[in-house]
């Protein structure tokens, strides 16, 4: 008789190669990743610093007869460089309120990303949704006149309003008909600055008398206060508070359970009783509301008019944001404000040594590119140990 | 050709899975490798075939001794491998999968088609396997895709065929002209070795058999041996899988299926006009070759997969249409057939695994909020009771045994009330030693009053297990028998028999092995 | 061995009959809806078009000779009602399923020429200028298209096409500026595309980055590092270094003068030529040659490739690599072959539309193509538009690809299928 009830269609996965781990909690090890990751990053941006500074290029004019001239002079370009980035972002209150100002919309549009990471979603739409909640965020503020705190309130909410309706399409399509939520929102970005565009060519929007794509001022009543002389505003205050709710969402309440469970395996999820569907449109009506949010940072504080450059690149750097912050809202908080400091950092550190803002953009896409490659970080930093479950973000094809 | 392993190892981890293991195959014969599942087979025919490394050991070929690196390397010396799960490119035509690695090209790497198709045609004219160069693998039944896999290998001139657990996807019938392909290939001089641990097969057709248990050569048979002597040196004691159970005591009947019919993805029906009853307090095994519409029929009951006709009702409550949530709240508990996809997340911890279905009700949660510390009460309990060995209940699942992480699954489904409990191949990948506990809950369960519907492909469990035994052929059940009927004739059944046909020709002209 | 007897156990398994599948089913219908409103939008259309003669300026420049007039109404209410007739046979099943596509055609084919009548009611509408601005927005998104193709049948997702387009637009104004030579422009534009596909390359199959994120960032570096050095060193020497030819037309003779589509087809500059090659030699290579087919292979199936001796990750390196080539001729097109200069983000988005026609094509290269036109057609289509004066606003015309790629990959043109193994990176013991 047949001793073996295995029968041979559902693999047995094989055994597990026990992970050789370190002492370090995963989140010792991830931020010492990052650390080093930044440091990467921060190298290549010297390498292009030293290129692009003239005084070095005179002195490699020169190299033979006195080669450290060209050391010195690259030594002293990526110094003066990376020190007004540094002022810049961090030298003093003001510097200071311009980083959380910086870090304010990234914050909410990373953690849009996050939460939809987090339900096996990859939101890269967060710039659409935060393009719808600025538009319908700036219509009331601009069209309609309430009473101050009403005002703002209701102009907030239908920023919120706006994002859910542009996120929450993606998670019907995907719950309905399986549409892949990256094409998805790639698509709605550029519907997006479409719509965007020719609304302030239309007599609702356009601020009478202009001619160019902007919109009115908002009211005062509709404006988040700021503090003191700066530009910072009570939109940080609330992108903070997003990210204790997205925490609590995620940790403590029952939808969080089930978003996570989803993400994590949407087939296990299924046979637990759980509607996959109605989770990627939950996750998708909040990740739209939390760009939403981002977007009335920018109309309601940061912007006041609506102009077709509101999201700038908000959206993209969203996803950065997220990446660098592993979808945890604690990581996305820390990367949001590291990404707005090198943002009003880089601006200084334009105006006073000539250095293109275009360097920080770099910075972040190769931090990224280093973080979401933890191998190759640790074959240049031997000292690394290894990180368990590393870089299994969300390894799915199109079909996935 | 005479192959000669020896001293082959290899670890994953602290994991042995093949402890310097020597085997020897002489030209022409027919080797079996038996041994359960985990024991170590496929680890080691994977180094045979290129796709493992060896930790040390050494493969001879024709007294040479040779390193086999990659595939190539294997193809080169003779090796061919048909694998447990086909290595066929779905969306591509037999003669596109035949020449796929060995392409015959016109100048500038372009394809000559015709060569691949005459090669199709001809191997497939030689050993009668009825196969069209040009249909695409995917419209193909299993058993035509396990020839081409054949004659994949055959068209490398592999004088060495590995088959690595050919006969789990086959009907009797299918596996009787898989045996005769091999006795034709071994009159050819290609020597097999095949894989498997199905005990009656191998006394069928091997000529010499090696057992492998623990990643070791435990021992060396005869076809002659007894199946008794093979099991024991299989699983290292002595078996009892029979469970000791009182006779059933049913009552009325909890489950009623009537009419249901599943259409599958691509159009076939997969269940067809199924009427199935299963009462309170016994035990229903649905019996069958894999594939035969089994796993659609435990989804359909569970709401898994649409169904297209039909009612399904629980205590006279009609559950048609309903969503799984409520299936599951109406009190159906499911252990499904692919636990590592289906039962659990392999991320959450082991406490949330424990509540993966029961987390939105109190005492877990209150609609909003999660309860953690109740979530936490309740796995220190769970894992006490099914003796679940984990280092913590917040530690992931994934760094569990496979056997305790099916423990897991089922535990989560028993510590609720149930009417039904629906098990898919309950003890698939699980060790002996769990097997014996599993089984002996699932019959408490039944003596508490549950109905239980099984699903295995096992005839052992089968009998280990049921009160009666529906056979399901083609998605339609065949007949519903008791659980002594003869295994001839269950196995006749499993290939379309009816009951009274089966029951006659098991009499007059019994199946090579016996029964499957 | 003895053999059951043969009426005991079934013979030769019979095909067992297809059934339409409740998930098809829902399809059909859901295109089907699709297609009806689209055929009722072209049909009421026609019942709003002006009456008078739409006139179609078959010549480019030429407002006197080769005027096509045709009566505006009555046509368009004929191609209304065939697009309803197509609409409906095709939620009635009343073709086989194998040429429903047939049917989509038919539609699509029929409400542009309804919305054509419609538009050009009582003007002149200047069709040779559409069709030839048609083929140029088309032709970076061919190019970028094939490169997405060859990269996604051998299993590596590529959203970076974006930024392959950026750096080979940069590098061939710089290198058209410095040399002043064509040649030597779209070679290294090429190039500069084969090294972002080797970042993409490198990461993705040797680092396993999950290769969506891997594309938007490498979209983000790209846009950074063309910022930075457009900055830093092209805007400040402009006259030097961002003044490049742009390609002159070449105009074949024969072809050339065949009436109408002669002088639109082939008086084109060598990038477009280079791009009729491109998509015969990738569909060719794709189906019918050996690296073809074990790309296709590692794409769908890597592990049955490795099996059978193939090394699944050259191929997929030689593949990804040589889709750069096309990708980073795409670039150049944006720069020497149409607007001349570069400019920061001036690909705006077009790697994107390059990535929506390769699924619009079910990752096909004709079926890329085809939809790569379409979406040049409709970018076309806008600007013409606000000549002649529509009440449509053009940037709604602009969104057209964008929505189009949303109903496709909505499953609401049939079904969309990725190879299965794309995305998903070759991992072996």
């Amino acid at each position: 008789m047949s001793t073996e009830t295995e029968a041979a269609p559902a693999p047995v996965p094989p055994a597990k190669e026990p992970e050789r781990r370190s002492g370090l909690p995963s989140w010792a090890v991830q931020g010492l990743v990052s650390l080093s990751a930044i440091v990467l990053a921060l190298l290549v941006g010297a390498i292009l610093i030293i290129v692009g500074d003239e005084q070095v290029q005179k002195a490699v004019g020169y190299f033979g007869a006195a080669p450290m001239d060209t050391v010195s002079a690259a030594l002293s370009a990526v110094g003066e460089a990376y020190k007004s980035l540094a002022v810049g972002a961090l030298g003093g209150w003001t510097p200071i309120s311009e980083s959380l100002t910086q870090a304010t919309p990234l914050i909410c549009g990373g953690l849009a990303v996050s939460l939809a990471f987090r339900t096996g979603l990859f939101n890269i739409g967060a710039q659409g949704q935060l393009i719808a909640g600025a538009i319908l965020a700036s219509y009331v503020g601009f069209a309609w006149h309430l009473p101050p705190v009403l005002h703002l309130v209701l102009a907030i909410v239908a920023g919120l309003v706006g994002g859910a309706i542009w996120g929450g399409v993606v998670g019907l399509l995907k719950a309905r008909t399986g549409a892949h939520e990256v094409i998805v929102t790639i698509m709605l970005n550029y519907v997006a600055i479409y719509l965007l565009a020719w609304l302030l060519t239309t007599k609702t929007f356009q601020r009478p008398g202009r001619t160019d794509p902007i919109s009115p001022i908002v009211d005062n009543n509709a404006q988040y206060p700021k503090f003191g002389d700066t530009r910072l505003h009570l939109g940080f205050v609330l992108a903070l508070v997003a990210a204790v709710f997205v925490w609590w969402l995620l940790n403590r309440s029952t939808i969080g359970f089930e978003l996570r469970a989803v993400g994590a395996n949407a087939d296990a999820s299924r046979t637990a009783g759980m509607s996959v569907g109605r989770a990627y449109v939950i996750a998708m009506v909040v990740a739209g509301a939390l760009a939403g949010l981002a977007g009335t940072q920018q109309v309601l504080g940061t912007d006041l008019p609506l102009t077709d450059g509101v999201a700038a690149s908000v959206g993209f750097d969203a996803i950065t944001v997220a990446l660098l912050g592993r979808g945890t809202p604690l990581g996305t908080v820390l990367a949001g404000l590291l990404f707005g400091a090198l943002n009003a950092g880089g601006l200084q550190m334009q105006l006073i040594t000539q250095t293109p803002l275009t360097l920080t953009t770099v910075l972040q896409a190769v931090i990224v590119l280093f973080v979401a490659a933890p191998a190759l970080v640790r074959s240049i930093f031997r000292f690394l140990p290894k990180e368990r479950g590393a870089g299994a973000v969300l390894a799915k094809g199109w079909n996935g | 050709m005479h192959l000669e392993l020896s001293g082959l190892t290899k670890s994953f981890g602290s994991l042995v899975a093949n402890d310097h293991i020597d085997l020897v195959i002489e030209p022409g014969e027919i080797h079996c490798l038996l041994g359960e599942n985990g024991a170590g087979k496929s680890t080691l025919m994977n180094m045979l075939y290129g796709l493992l490394q060896p930790d040390s050991g050494e493969i001879v070929i024709d007294g040479e001794k040779v390193q086999i690196t990659s595939p190539s390397d294997a193809i080169k010396h003779g090796i061919g491998m048909v694998h447990q799960h086909f290595m066929l490119v779905p969306v591509f035509t037999v003669a596109e999968n035949i020449m796929l690695g060995r392409e015959n090209t016109w100048a500038a790497g372009v394809l000559d088609r015709k060569k691949a198709h005459a090669l199709v045609t001809e191997l497939s004219d030689r050993y009668g396997f009825e196969v069209d160069p040009e249909a695409l693998v995917e419209d193909i039944p299993v058993g035509v895709q396990q020839r081409v896999e054949i004659i994949k290998a055959l068209t490398n001139d592999a004088r060495v065929l590995i088959l690595d657990e050919p006969t789990a996807v086959l009907t009797p019938a299918e596996i009787d002209e898989l045996i005769g392909v091999m006795r034709r290939l071994k009159e050819n001089g290609t020597s097999i070795v095949f894989i498997t641990h199905k005990l009656k097969e191998v006394k069928a057709i091997a000529d010499k058999i090696t057992v492998i248990r623990r990643g070791k050569v435990v021992g060396q048979a005869e076809p002659s041996a007894s199946e008794e002597e093979l099991a024991e040196l299989m699983v290292g004691r002595a078996v009892d899988l029979v469970v000791d159970k009182d006779p059933a005591d049913p009552q009325d009947a909890v489950l009623r299926v009537e009419g249901l019919t599943v259409i599958d993805e691509r159009g076939f029906t997969a269940v067809d006009d199924v009427d199935l009853e299963v009462r309170a307090g016994e035990i229903l095994a649905v019996a069958g070759v894999q594939g035969n519409g089994q796993t659609e029929l435990a989804e359909a009951l569970l709401g898994l997969t649409p169904i297209a006709a039909g009612t399904i009702s629980l205590d006279g409550r009609d559950l048609t249409g309903r969503t799984t949530r409520q299936r599951l709240d109406a009190g159906i508990g499911y252990v499904p057939e692919d636990r590592w996809h289906d039962g659990f997340v392999e991320s959450f911890s082991v406490a949330e695994n424990l509540v993966l279905d029961l987390f939105r009700k109190p005492p877990f949660g209150n609609g909003l909020t999660l309860h953690t510390d109740e979530i936490e009460k309740n796995a220190e309990a769970r894992v006490e009771e099914f003796d679940i060995r984990t280092q913590g209940v917040d530690d992931p699942l994934s760094s569990l045994s496979g056997g305790n992480q099916q423990k897991v699954v089922l535990a989560r489904e028993l510590s609720r009330p149930l009417k039904l409990l629906v098990a898919s191949q309950p003890t698939r990948g699980v060790d002996v030693g769990s097997i014996e506990f599993l089984h002996q809950r699932i019959v408490k369960e039944r003596d508490n009053g549950t109905a239980v519907l099984i699903v295995s492909t096992e005839l052992d469990e089968i009998a280990a297990l049921a009160d009666r035994v529906a056979v399901m052929y083609r998605g339609k059940v065949v007949g519903v028998v008791p659980a002594d009927t003869p295994r001839d004739e269950l196995g006749l059944m499993m290939a379309g028999a009816s009951k009274s046909e089966a029951h006659d020709v098991a009499i007059e002209n019994p199946t090579t092995l016996g029964t499957i | 061995m003895t053999d059951t007897t043969p009426d005991a156990v079934p013979a030769a398994p019979a095909k067992p009959q297809v059934i339409e599948a409740p998930a098809d089913r829902t399809r059909r219908l859901r295109v089907g809806g699709v297609m009806l409103v689209f055929a009722l939008i072209g049909l009421a259309l026609a019942a709003v078009t002006k009456g008078g003669k739409a006139t179609f300026q078959l010549v480019s420049g030429d407002l006197e000779n080769n005027l096509l007039g045709v009566p505006a109404q009555p046509v368009a209410i004929v191609l209304g009602i065939l697009g309803v007739g197509a609409a409906v046979a095709y939620v009635l099943r009343q073709v086989p399923q194998r040429y429903a596509g047939w049917l989509a055609a038919v539609l699509g084919v029929a409400f542009i020429g309804a919305f054509l009548c419609w538009a050009a009611a009582g003007k002149t509408f200047p069709l040779a200028n559409q069709f030839q601005g048609t083929l140029n927005f088309a032709t970076p998104l061919i190019l970028g298209a094939l490169a997405g193709v060859l990269c996604e049948r051998a299993g590596v997702i590529n959203i970076a096409i974006e930024g392959q387009f950026l750096v080979g637009a940069f590098t061939a104004a710089l290198v058209s500026s410095t040399t002043n030579s064509a040649t030597a422009a779209l070679i290294a534009a090429a190039a500069s595309g084969v090294l972002m596909a080797a970042l993409l390359a490198v990461f993705s199959i040797k680092y396993l980055v999950n290769q969506v994120v891997l594309g938007v960032v490498l979209v983000v570096f790209a846009t950074g590092i063309t910022g930075f050095l457009f900055d830093q060193f092209m805007q400040p020497d402009a006259e030097k270094l961002n003044t490049p030819n742009v390609l002159s037309a070449v105009k074949i003779p024969g072809l050339a003068d065949i009436p109408f589509i002669g002088p639109i087809l082939f008086n084109q500059t060598i990038l477009v030529y280079l791009t009729y090659l491109a998509v015969a030699v990738v569909t060719f290579v794709l189906f019918q040659t050996r690296w073809g087919l074990r790309i296709r292979a590692v794409g769908e199936h890597p592990k049955a490739a490795d099996t059978v001796g193939i090394k699944v990750k050259r191929i997929r390196y030689s593949a990804v690599l040589t889709a750069g080539v096309l990708a980073g001729l795409g670039g150049a097109f944006f720069t020497v072959g149409y607007a001349g200069s570069f400019a920061k983000e001036m690909t705006a988005g077009n790697g994107f539309i390059a990535l929506a026609a390769l699924i619009m094509g079910r990752w096909h290269p004709i079926g890329a193509t085809v939809a790569a036109l379409f979406f040049g057609f409709a970018t076309q289509l806008q600007s013409q538009l606000q000549i002649i004066q529509t009440p449509i606003p053009g940037e709604l015309l602009l969104m057209a690809p964008y929505l189009a790629t949303i109903i496709a990959v909505a499953g609401l043109v049939g079904r969309v299928r990725a190879p299965k193994a794309d995305g998903e990176p070759y991992v072996t013991e």
